[in-house]
């Protein structure tokens, strides 16, 4: 993994947290890239943009390490579309990217001194 | 990044761009949900999307592998440019073809015959002993047949050095006819019960001989070679135990070898077809005698034990024998060597001279080519220049260049495997009279080999080439593009140099193919003594049915008398053995009229048996004296005729007629004639011969010659069925003519001297093509320089001058270089010429007159174009 790496550089941070919510959208259920974008948009009230040329690589990524699988099927709108489908793996692999995500916030939180980040934590 | 991912790129890609597709239309879609126009939602979700292009790119890339693609594109690169020569390709892969296919070729044969462990268990412990004279005796002397009574004694002394066993492989019977099979002769060994034990191998079928059988009192058994089973017995398993009439008395078959099992030595091939036990088949006394070397000794080492300490401890014991033994016939010493060498180390030197003749050739090869190549990189040197200069990497630019040569080596490799299969079907038919040609076949090793050839052929053709390529010097290279009138010259300074080693390569190449040729040549012409239009069949009665000799004598003479009255016979005769068809045995005899020479010592005489019609038949001329009559026969059988050389040798200064001789054991001879030399071998110096009656002194073999002034070969088969009628189950073999024993005596010869001529020939055809080519290109590099030249008043034959000794000045270093490292190197193909020396000037002189002829025909070409340019035109060009 790109994050394992001491000079990870910030590009590849973001590709892994990428992955992250990727990975967290399809726990609802299974998705086309278009549907898992707007997910992603709207869930973060649009602060955050997927860039359509990381989307599909990383979906393709993702695919390739075997924590989601795909298949052909029909949109809602009655196109054909490839929809992703979280495996057992992916879920796995999902508990470790939030475990790891929560850490990393965490720490960041502690270094800004955002208290209420950590209570919330603590709850 | 996985594999599969990258070998389905195009169709993640295609995914890809539906994936893209439904993502617009959900987008555009949405957007009109918003309230946009048709127009404007499209416009916006393409906007969104951003550059289509972009997510491909990045997918693609995501799913390569730089170093495999780059691997893969640079292989089409040479691909295309290897098709747009289409004649410069075709010729480099021929080249390389002929070069990597001759290697492997030889390879072959080198590694079944010369490299790989004999098929017995643990080989590397197994010897070969031999008698050896004293400590000065040269060449064969030095490996020589054992006598019955030596083995025995050294048997016994080293008992706990080694385990010994006795063969005597020169052994052969008549196999009656039986059941439908006719009667043949085929070659046995005689061997000691412990002979397959020691060497490790049992039979496939049945039992090996015990102690029991090793004795004359024994019941008499045989063990029969695969081939031998396989082919008269169809491989029927019921041979077992089955009785078998060798020599007319019954044998039991007691054994089958395995196909795998093969015993061959320098004094026999693999050509046993039955063992039998030598206690039981050979004459007591012959096990122990110490004069009569009838047996190789086979050793295998206790462990712990060298040969050299073995030899040591035999030396003592055979010293002992010759005090005890004095006589001349006794050898004082012992010699060893391991068993693969003693099978395969008559042809070491040969396959190893020929295995580097097509290393030579190979090297030529790659030289060829990579002068090709670097021709090609100094008329493409602006094209890398500019490339260099826009900032293409030197590693890419050396890649591209090693890899051009890489598929020109591996297209000429595959070729070249299609002919080392072809070449070793062809040496294995030719060559069936050497030892272990039956294993040579293509395994993995050798491809392996041939695999390791093409690379490094790839990479020295490719390397030269890359280097000339001169790096650092783009500037010099944009430069000379313009009207500089030297230009490439450079280049074709590493062509020159390539060009003197390739010739310095072939001119070693002649000169060795000129010496083997004149040897061939030599050994062709020798004069057997005789003429060779002769035919000759020969048989041995057994003496199980012809028990007395007037049994045989009578048979000899009704046999001689009926073949005479073949109609289409000239004459025929009766010898023990033809001229040039081997040893056929010989005496130490002494002269009774002369003082007596010390115990032992006495005159070395070949015997041969004849009738009185032998001379005439077969063209020996009678010199002095008679020839025997037809009564001197049986008892009245001690009459001889000397050869010159015998007549020189005993009586220097007299006359021999009326003179005796008197053998070891039996005379004296009353000598009535003297007659013409004849060689038993046509590659061995003439040896003084005496004749004496075959119709006595004990003969039971006998080769009938006869002369015919029509086609000689048509009475074959009338005699062998006179002799079917006289005696169905008696075998003829050896049937041929003088003619046909000289050829094959002398296969391994011509095979030599024919292969690196033809290498030779290959050599110098690629070296004048090299020449030619180099000049030529110097020519078009030129040719403006040559315009001015002439413009300036030069004469056609000064330019024709000029470009001439520019061709022939490597073809002349080269020269010399070869006749150098020829003259350092011929001493060690001695072993391979008859009566030829080894410096030769003839072959020296003849091979610098050719090489001089052809590099001149090929530098004239060129150099006369180059002396008929029309100044006006080469000016113009550029």
């Amino acid at each position: 993994m790109a994050l394992g790496r001491k000079d990870a550089s910030n590009a590849e941070m973001l590709k892994g947290t990428l992955d992250m919510m990727v990975l967290r959208t399809l726990v609802t259920g299974d998705a086309h890239g278009h549907t898992i974008a707007k997910v992603i948009e709207r869930g973060s009230e649009d602060v955050l943009e997927v860039e359509q040329g990381s989307l599909y690589p990383a979906l393709h990524r993702l695919e390739d390490r075997g924590w989601v699988s795909s298949y052909w099927g029909t949109s809602e709108n009655n196109r054909k579309a490839k929809f992703y489908k979280l495996t057992a793996a992916g879920r796995k692999q999902l508990v470790r990217e939030t475990d790891r995500w929560r850490q990393m916030a965490r720490a960041i939180a502690l270094v800004m001194g955002e208290k209420t980040l950590i209570a919330e934590e603590d709850v | 990044m996985s594999w599969t991912r990258f070998f389905r790129r195009k169709r993640a890609d295609a995914e890809l761009a539906q994936e893209i597709d439904l993502y617009l239309a959900e987008e555009v879609q949405e957007n009109i949900a918003r309230g946009m126009s048709q127009e404007e939602a499209r416009r916006q979700a393409r906007v969104k999307l951003g550059s289509a292009r972009r997510v491909h790119e990045e997918l693609w890339r995501q799913n390569s592998m730089a170093a495999l693609d780059n691997l893969w594109r640079d292989l089409r690169y040479a691909a295309r440019t290897l098709r747009r020569s289409p004649g410069f390709t075709a010729i480099a892969v021929l080249v390389m073809a002929l070069g990597i296919g001759a290697n492997v070729a030889l390879f072959t044969v080198v590694r079944s015959v010369l490299l790989n462990p004999l098929p017995y268990r643990d080989p590397g412990e197994l010897y070969t002993l031999f008698e050896r004279g004293g400590e000065d005796s040269p060449g064969q002397g030095r490996f020589m047949p054992v006598a019955g009574g030596s083995a025995a004694e050294w048997k016994k002394a080293a008992t706990s050095a080694a385990e010994m066993a006795i063969v005597c492989p020169w052994q052969d019977y008549n196999v009656s006819s039986e059941g439908g099979l006719l009667p043949e002769k085929v070659d046995a060994s005689w061997i000691s019960a412990n002979f397959f034990s020691t060497l490790g191998v049992a039979p496939a079928l049945g039992r090996s001989f015990t102690a029991g059988d090793d004795d004359p009192k024994a019941e008499a058994t045989v063990i029969l070679s695969h081939t031998f089973w396989k082919r008269r017995y169809a491989s029927d398993k019921g041979i077992l135990g089955r009785k078998i009439l060798l020599d007319a008395r019954p044998y039991t078959v007691i054994g089958v070898m395995p196909a795998s099992f093969n015993y061959s030595s320098s004094f026999s091939g693999n050509t046993t077809a039955v063992w039998t036990p030598v206690g039981h088949d050979a004459p007591p006394s012959l096990l122990k005698v110490f004069d009569d070397h009838a047996f190789l000794v086979v050793a295998r080492l206790r462990p712990g034990v060298t040969l050299a300490s073995l030899l040591g401890q035999l030396n003592a014991v055979q010293k002992q024998v010759k005090i005890d033994n004095p006589g001349s016939a006794v050898h004082e010493g012992v010699s060893g060597r391991s068993m693969l060498d003693d099978a395969v180390g008559n042809y070491r030197t040969s396959l190893y001279v020929l295995l580097t003749a097509t290393g030579c050739v190979l090297l030529i090869a790659c030289l060829n080519v990579a002068s090709l190549l670097v021709a090609r990189t100094a008329t493409r040197s602006r094209e890398h220049a500019i490339r260099a200069a826009l900032g293409g990497s030197a590693m890419r630019l050396l890649r591209e260049r090693l890899m051009e040569s890489l598929l020109l080596s591996v297209l000429g490799g595959a070729a070249g495997m299609g002919l080392a299969w072809m070449a070793v079907e062809w040496l294995v038919r030719t060559r069936q009279d050497m030892n272990r040609i039956e294993s040579v076949h293509i395994d993995g090793v050798v491809v392996l080999f041939a695999v390791a050839t093409v690379v490094l052929c790839a990479l020295f053709s490719g390397l030269i080439s890359a280097l000339s390529a001169g790096r650092g010097q783009i500037l010099a290279a944009l430069q000379q593009s313009g009207r500089t009138q030297s230009a490439g010259n450079a280049k074709a300074g590493l062509r020159r140099v390539l060009l003197v080693f390739e010739v310095g390569l072939t001119v070693m190449l002649l000169i060795g193919a000129g010496l083997l040729l004149k040897s061939y040549q030599r050994l062709r012409s020798t004069d057997l003594g005789v003429p060779t239009n002769t035919l000759t069949l020969s048989l041995s009665l057994p003496d199980g049915r012809y028990k007395t000799a007037v049994q045989q004598v009578s048979f000899f003479e009704q046999l001689i008398e009926r073949v005479r009255a073949v109609p289409g016979v000239g004459a025929a005769g009766l010898v023990s053995r033809a001229p040039g068809q081997g040893w056929g045995g010989d005496h130490l005899m002494t002269v009774v009229e002369h003082p007596p020479l010390p115990k032992g010592v006495g005159l070395d005489i070949m015997v041969r048996g004849a009738d009185p019609g032998y001379f005439s038949a077969v063209g020996i001329p009678l010199m002095k004296g008679r020839i025997f009559t037809a009564d001197e026969r049986l008892e009245r059988d001690h009459y001889i005729v000397l050869s010159q050389s015998a007549a020189k040798l005993c009586f220097p200064d007299e006359d021999p007629i009326g003179k005796h001789l008197k053998g070891t054991d039996g005379g004296p001879f009353e000598v009535v004639g003297v007659v013409g030399d004849t060689r038993w071998n046509i590659s061995e110096p003439i040896r003084p011969t005496l004749y004496w009656p075959i119709f006595g002194n004990g003969y039971s073999v006998a080769t009938i010659v006869v002369r015919s002034p029509r086609d000689v070969e048509a009475l074959a088969m009338p005699i062998q069925k006179i002799i079917g009628s006289m005696d169905p189950d008696l075998p003829v073999f050896a049937v041929r003519t003088l003619q046909e024993t000289i050829g094959l005596s002398t296969v391994g010869s011509q095979f030599d001297s024919i292969l690196v001529l033809a290498f030779a020939v290959i050599a110098l055809v690629l070296a004048a093509a090299g020449l030619y080519g180099v000049l030529a290109y110097l020519v078009t590099q030129r040719t403006s320089e040559i315009g001015i030249r002439i413009a300036l008043g030069a004469q056609r034959e000064q330019v024709m001058r000029l470009m001439l000794v520019d061709g022939l000045q490597p073809a002349l270093l080269g020269l010399g270089l070869g006749l150098g490292a020829s003259a350092a190197t011929v001493r060690l193909i001695r072993s391979m010429l008859y009566e030829t020396r080894p410096f030769d000037p003839e072959v020296f002189l003849s091979v610098t007159a050719v090489l001089l002829v052809v590099a001149g025909a090929a530098c004239v070409a060129p150099a006369w174009r180059a002396s008929r340019l029309d100044p006006m035109n080469a000016l113009r060009t550029e």
